[in-house]
């Protein structure tokens, strides 16, 4: 009995001890995100409960650091974006923006972090530029870009045969960059591009586009265009019989709460890339079970992107014992990143952050064992090439 | 084989078909704001809402109650046009004496609550709706496939347009409410209850767009602002056929719904501008629209 009192006694102590050194570094991270809008699917709430299980599983509180969570919508609008952050930055003290979907908003955060004694940690927003011309020392781009998006699909679509496209694009700048990228890649491999058509952005009848490109004779129709274009897009495709018919569509953007809304009898089918699917491996499908048991859904990639990061960036100021931007993001940079979603990788000197990438194909519903059984791997894009070489991102900082 | 102006005739009819289909929710849903506009003066900024609120109560309908579509479409219109009826007997009514402005801002406002709600709800990406087993697949006309959806979409709006013509323009019904827009006062001299008919045909205006709602949902995105996207075409359709027209908004919405689809065969990027450059252009040439009386 006495002996048990004093084990306990020993316990409390050194707990004490523990929470007394917890008031040394105090951390403070934002998840900016929209929260109402089109993305806030894929990122918006769940970003922020990501990031809260990243604090728990890193164990911050026993590890002698006290973190907090805030954050704040962005409504995919660059001018919002940057509001928040300054306020952020000057004010609030936060530490760490994460998130932050919509490349327009992200390049607007990126250009106020880079001046700040701040670090950020991008998950939601697909521009290459964030690591290329406009790359900063304090910015980390973690989960994927437009130019592995258009790698993976179009490379992979042309070694399987796919080698003739047909480009049904957004018309705005997202949806010509996509395809210029895409296409690309697709006379790289050795394919044909056949044509393309522009449709008004955001558009809602589809058929009159997608009947141009069946008559196209296309092997592949790609769509590069995102949201409820691409929903809309597939959905009147699968009715107008195109699938069925012997063509393949291609999603450049597409994220799995995208399917889960299609449902499968419509999305069967379909390729696309992603950098994370909750059914992976045993470490991909536990995190995945626990994050749905908080949130509701299955996390996206955008959100296992933003535990991922999160997770790392406290790993680097345990290491530092600093929050200070430059000294951490060179740490995150020094120390490979592994972490449970993503596996073993490494932060480039440009800040992308580098891991597998997969070709997935949509099952169709017999081949479903469930809800959320949605994927099957075509092919894994091995992290040397799934993200585009250092040299060619124009990056000032690796000069 | 001979060409128009470059593209293969097949082609053509095909877009023109779809043109067509199309055409048949600006119809519906333009018919549903004529109505509202020419017998009650609201201009109804919620049509949108309301139309995107039918497509979800099918939805609803199907996943918590297990109600198929063909009952959706008997079901849902009847819902939102009670929902309609409620906004109609609490608020909407306080505003005939003032202003167009006042009804217009209510209205939107509504909108955005609806729209918002439901986001917050549903969320943002959308629900899957299937197409009812009995109208799955589709029919090769040569020239193209159409599925079986499209064919039962135009039908179907064909119908319903027609009758709604007919009932206010040819029966007794429609002859006391074309009367009770003109005089109300004289009309309930003659004891019949107008504030009761002016909220039931808000009430039918509502449960039209609701209706085109339950048609959109197994070929459009079901989504809080799959109505937002679509309000504003519908509004110039209803401009360009002259506020309060029945007969000009059916008319409009469909041959409309053929322009667009051509534009989309020789230009695409203009599409969705087309309706607004001829909504201009019959501003400045006929500024009551093409159907349309100056008072």
């Amino acid at each position: 009995m006495r002996k048990t009192g004093f084990l306990l006694a020993s316990l409390a102590a050194s707990l004490m001890a523990s929470s007394a050194f917890a008031q040394d570094i105090s951390v403070k991270i934002g998840v900016l995100n929209d929260r109402s809008g089109i993305y806030a699917d894929l990122a918006g709430e769940g970003s922020v409960v990501a990031a809260r299980m990243a604090v728990e599983d890193f164990g911050a509180a026993a590890k002698g650091m006290k973190v907090e969570i805030v954050s704040a919508d962005h409504q995919n609008k660059p001018d919002v974006a940057s509001t928040i952050s300054r306020q952020w930055l000057d004010q609030d003290g936060v530490n760490a923006i994460v998130d932050v979907p919509t490349s327009s908003a992200a390049l607007a955060v990126n250009e106020i972090v880079k001046g700040a004694n701040a670090t950020f940690i991008n998950s939601g927003a697909g521009t290459a530029d964030l690591t290329g011309v406009a790359c900063s020392p304090h910015t980390v781009h973690w989960t994927y870009d437009t130019w592995a998006l258009a790698n993976g699909t179009g490379s992979a679509m042309v070694k399987q045969g796919g080698d003739s496209w047909f480009f049904l694009t957004a018309d705005y700048a997202f949806g010509h960059a996509l395809e210029r990228d895409t296409a690309a890649v697709v006379e790289k491999a050795g394919g044909k591009v056949l044509g393309h058509v522009r449709h008004p952005f955001p558009g809602t009848d589809f058929s009159s586009f997608l009947l141009q490109a069946q008559s196209s004779g296309a092997k592949v129709i790609g769509l590069a265009n995102a949201g409820g274009d691409t929903v809309n897009a597939i959905k009147q495709a699968a009715e107008f019989g195109i699938t069925q018919a012997g063509q393949t569509l291609a999603g450049l953007l597409i994220f799995v709460g995208d399917i889960h809304a299609l449902g499968l009898q419509t999305a069967q089918g379909l390729v696309l890339t992603e950098s994370f699917y909750w059914d992976l491996n045993d470490s991909t499908r536990e995190w995945s079970a626990r994050f749905e048991k908080l949130d509701g859904d299955k996390p996206t990639m955008v959100q296992a992107g933003v535990y991922a990061g999160v997770l790392h960036y406290l790993k680097a100021i345990e290491a530092t014992k600093t929050t200070d931007a430059d000294t951490v993001v060179a740490k995150m940079k020094e120390m490979p990143t592994d972490d449970p979603l993503f596996g073993k990788g490494e932060i480039r000197a440009d800040g992308r952050k580098i891991h597998d990438m997969y070709l997935f194909r949509v099952k169709s519903p017999e081949q479903s064992k469930g809800p959320w059984d949605y994927y099957e791997t075509l092919e894994t894009i091995p992290a040397a090439e799934a993200f585009r070489p250092m040299a060619d991102g124009n990056c000032p900082l690796v000069k | 084989m001979f060409e128009l102006l470059g593209i293969p005739p097949q082609a053509l009819f095909g877009q023109l078909l779809l043109g067509l289909i199309n055409g048949s929710f600006y119809a519906i849903l333009s018919l549903g704001l004529a109505i509202i506009f020419g017998l009650l003066n609201i201009i109804n900024f919620a049509h949108g809402a309301q139309y995107m609120l039918g497509a979800f109560v099918a939805w609803m309908l199907l996943n918590y109650l297990g109600i198929n579509y063909w009952w959706a479409l008997l079901l849902a219109p009847l819902i939102v046009g009670i929902t309609g009826v409620i906004i109609e007997r609490l608020l909407v009514q306080r505003l005939y004496h003032l202003d167009h402005l006042y009804g217009l801002l209510l209205t939107f406002g509504l909108a955005l609550i609806i729209q918002g709600v439901l986001r917050n709800q549903y969320g943002i990406s959308g629900l899957p709706y299937t197409i009812p087993s009995q109208l799955s697949g589709g029919q090769n006309l040569g020239f193209m496939f159409l599925p079986n959806y499209r064919g039962w979409v135009v039908l179907a709006s064909l119908v319903v347009c027609i009758a709604t013509w007919f009932v206010i323009e040819k029966t007794r019904l429609g002859a006391y409410l074309r009367a009770a827009t003109e005089n109300p006062t004289l009309v309930s001299a003659f004891g019949i209850n107008v504030p009761r008919m002016i909220t039931l045909t808000y009430g039918f205006g509502v449960a039209l767009a609701g209706f085109a709602g339950v048609l959109a949902a197994p070929i459009y995105s079901v989504n809080p602002n799959m109505g937002a996207d679509l309000i504003i075409v519908v509004f110039a359709v209803v401009v360009i056929g002259g506020m309060g027209s029945i007969l000009g908004s059916i008319i409009t919405g469909f041959s409309l719904g053929l322009i667009e689809g051509l534009t989309k065969v020789f230009y695409p990027e203009a599409s969705s501008v087309v309706i607004f450059v001829i909504m201009a252009i019959v501003l400045l040439i006929k500024p009551a629209g093409l159907f349309g009386r100056t008072a």
